[in-house]
């Protein structure tokens, strides 16, 4: 068995793709830096990240794949699934290795694998676009704390960024411990040092916008105003939004 | 602000909260500098109410109070509920703060009529009009359009709204007026027709001139109640029918009626909504929007209501069983999205994946095909030949609706698939 180790990156993944066709030895296995290695290990490989080398992989991937793969492979790092990487890693080397476009066979199972995991974050962007409440702080800033299952917030931005142009807002997953801040100019990675009190959904009293509560319970008024008492169907309601969300929903709180 | 906007917002959802449109889909509005907002194509739901039902819009009446006395609405004038009306400005300032917390995708305005249909409009289109124009708001708009209203005042909200909608409500134009003595369906078709106009208009002087204003992008739709008279749903689908064929025509929305005036002897004494009635005729109009089905293919004089046991491509498919086995490998698209078990997504990926090479079963479960419909109507190698053909439609009926007794009971008021958008 052949083992490569990496950064865990997505650069390092790319980098280990690079390694393994002018190496020509493809790994069976990807593991980190620091993980032991497994006892059938013939040969190891110790990739090291590099930005050329990733870039030229990538370019090699964008001429073979069409753009809207390439933005599936993505989805799929994003995931952050357990051996999502060895999916790609196997996925990537197919599409290289293919006289014709692979993507549309899904009687392969990876195939069939990177596009059901990618239509999973493209869901959980949605329900972050769906889902984000923004609570307006005294200085202006809206702010969302957000804690999706895969990493699909970075997906999201660019929505909020052409919807919300005329706000500064801040939306921080409170899981992965980062965010994107938006200036009204372009909106920017941000980790914030000082966050236990944002990390329990609502913001403290003494940082929100006076109307800000206001607003809040006009929400959750209205929400159950609209609900019709003759068709109950909280299973439903789960269904579409599903209990993990309710936290951060002034509706649900 | 303050409780007396909480007190007019209760009561003003509550009143809108029987119009099931809520959707924001078929605009696409990039953010433009200097303005608030924009509109997304897919209809984005941003709550879900405890019925299920998807929060898209700020859906509120303007006013509830209403001079007409139609049968199968809560706000008509002969009950006695308690009435309010919200300043334009309430209303405004409620979209806005609403949309910036990202709550909504916009405003959905309707309103009960005051004084005259024409009054009451000018006074909703006034709403809009300040958004748009003073407040520069960018998002979904969604009006009503009063039955009676004038040409002018739909075509001056049709120069703010996404979407237009007039609600037919009955389907059969004497069952309306026997409910609602002050409409007809003539009250309803002219505005929806103004509309239709309207649309066209702007979409050929767009073709001539690109900045051209635009008309109700989001064209228009309706909504029938159903239960409440005696429509059948072949009556129904075929009125359906023939609005989607009119051009600016998007949705139709169905409406099992809810009895909120219990004591009116023109209505049934309705124990259920009839949930079921309209999960199918949603069905139904999907099969028509997407899977090419007609109208009298699904419902017609023998069958003239949709079977409530058995969806209704199933339905179809059980009368046709000459028409099976298909097989995956080879036939028409169009014959695959007729399989019961297959849908939309699925029939894609078969046809997709089948140029490079044999399709089996286990990729069918994985592509998301219902194997236990799917198997009575496709020929496939590793699955034995047992299909509808050679078993019996009542047989394959039966396999499919027997209630397993291991499961919980579902409660039948809990489907699954109500209002896909
Ligand atoms: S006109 Fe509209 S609001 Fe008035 S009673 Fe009829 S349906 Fe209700």
């Amino acid at each position: 068995m052949i083992v490569f180790r990496y950064d865990k990156t997505f650069e390092g993944l790319l980098t280990a793709l690079f390694d393994a066709y002018s190496r020509r030895e493809f790994p069976d296995r990807l593991l980190t830096t620091d993980e032991p290695l497994p006892l059938f290990a013939d040969r190891a490989h110790t990739v090291v990240t590099d930005a050329a080398r990733s870039a030229r992989a990538w370019t090699g991937l964008e001429k073979k794949l069409t753009q809207p793969v390439c933005a599936m492979l993505m989805h799929v790092w994003l995931s952050e699934l357990p051996a999502s990487d060895e999916l790609l890693f196997r996925y990537m080397c197919k599409a290289i290795n293919a006289p014709a476009s692979i993507a549309t066979d899904f009687a392969d199972p990876d195939v069939l694998a990177v596009k059901q995991i990618a239509a999973k974050v493209s869901k959980e962007r949605e329900r972050l676009i769906q889902f984000v409440r923004f609570q307006k702080t005294a200085c202006e800033l809206y702010f969302a704390p957000v804690s999706p299952i895969y990493n699909a917030l970075p997906l999201a931005v660019p929505h909020f960024a052409d919807r919300f142009a005329g706000q500064q807002w801040l939306i921080y997953d409170v899981k992965r411990q980062y965010g994107y801040y938006y200036d009204m100019q372009t909106a920017i990675e941000v980790t914030l040092d000082n966050n236990e009190h944002l990390l329990g959904g609502s913001l403290d009293q003494t940082l929100m916008a006076a109307d800000e509560t206001l607003f809040q319970s006009l929400w959750k008024d209205y929400t159950r105003s609209l609900t019709i008492r003759e068709r109950l169907n909280p299973k439903l309601q789960r269904q579409h939004m599903p209990r993990r969300f309710w936290r951060f929903l002034p509706e649900k709180n | 602000m303050n409780e007396q906007i909480q007190y007019k917002l209760t009561i003003l959802a509550e009143s809108a909260k029987y119009d099931v449109s809520c959707s924001s889909s078929g605009t696409t509005r990039k953010h433009r500098p200097g303005m608030t907002g924009s509109a997304e194509g897919w209809g984005i739901c941003h709550s879900f109410t405890e019925d299920g039902r998807c929060v898209s819009l700020l859906k509120i009446m303007l006013s509830n109070n209403c001079i007409y006395d139609c049968a199968y609405c809560v706000n008509r004038r002969s009950n006695d509920i308690r009435r309010a009306t919200l300043a334009v400005n309430e209303l405004i300032e409620l979209t806005l703060e609403f949309y910036r917390r990202n709550y909504i995708e916009g405003l959905f305005l309707s309103s009960g009529i005051l004084r005259n249909a024409d009054y009451t409009m000018e006074r909703m289109v006034r709403v809009i009009k300040e958004l748009r124009v003073i407040h520069r708001y960018n998002g979904y708009i969604h009006m009503k359009s009063i039955p009676g209203a004038s040409r002018e005042l739909v075509n001056e909200a049709g120069l703010y709204a996404d979407r237009l909608s007039v609600n037919i409500e009955i389907s059969k134009d004497e069952n309306l007026r026997m409910l609602a003595p002050e409409k007809n369906h003539q009250s309803i078709f002219k505005p929806m027709f103004y509309i239709q106009q309207g649309v066209l208009a702007s979409a050929d002087e767009r073709k001539r001139f690109r900045y051209a204003p635009r008309f109700a992008p989001a064209g228009q739709s309706t909504q029938m109640i159903v239960g409440a008279t005696g429509e059948s749903d072949k009556d129904i689908l075929r009125l359906s029918t023939a609005l989607y064929q009119r051009p600016s025509m998007k949705r139709v929305y169905y409406s099992g009626y809810i009895p909120v005036n219990t004591n009116d002897p023109r209505l049934p004494a309705l124990k259920q909504v009839p949930l079921v009635r309209e999960n199918r005729l949603y069905q139904a109009d999907w099969l028509m929007r997407f899977y090419g089905f007609r109208a009298d293919e699904i419902v017609d004089d023998a069958s003239p209501n949709l079977d409530l046991e058995i969806d209704p491509k199933l339905a179809w498919a059980l009368r046709h069983a000459e028409a099976f086995p298909v097989d995956l490998q080879k036939a028409d698209p169009a014959l695959i999205l007729r399989v019961p078990g297959i849908g939309l997504k699925s029939a894609q990926l078969i046809v997709a994946s089948r140029r490079h090479g044999h399709i089996t079963v286990q990729t069918l479960a994985k592509m998301g095909v219902v194997m236990k419909k799917a198997r009575y109507f496709i020929t496939c190698r590793e699955l034995p030949l047992l299909t509808v053909n050679e078993l019996h439609p009542d047989e394959v009926r039966r396999a499919l609706t027997e209630k397993k007794p291991s499961r919980k009971a579902a409660d039948p008021n809990q489907l699954s698939i109500l209002f896909p958008e």
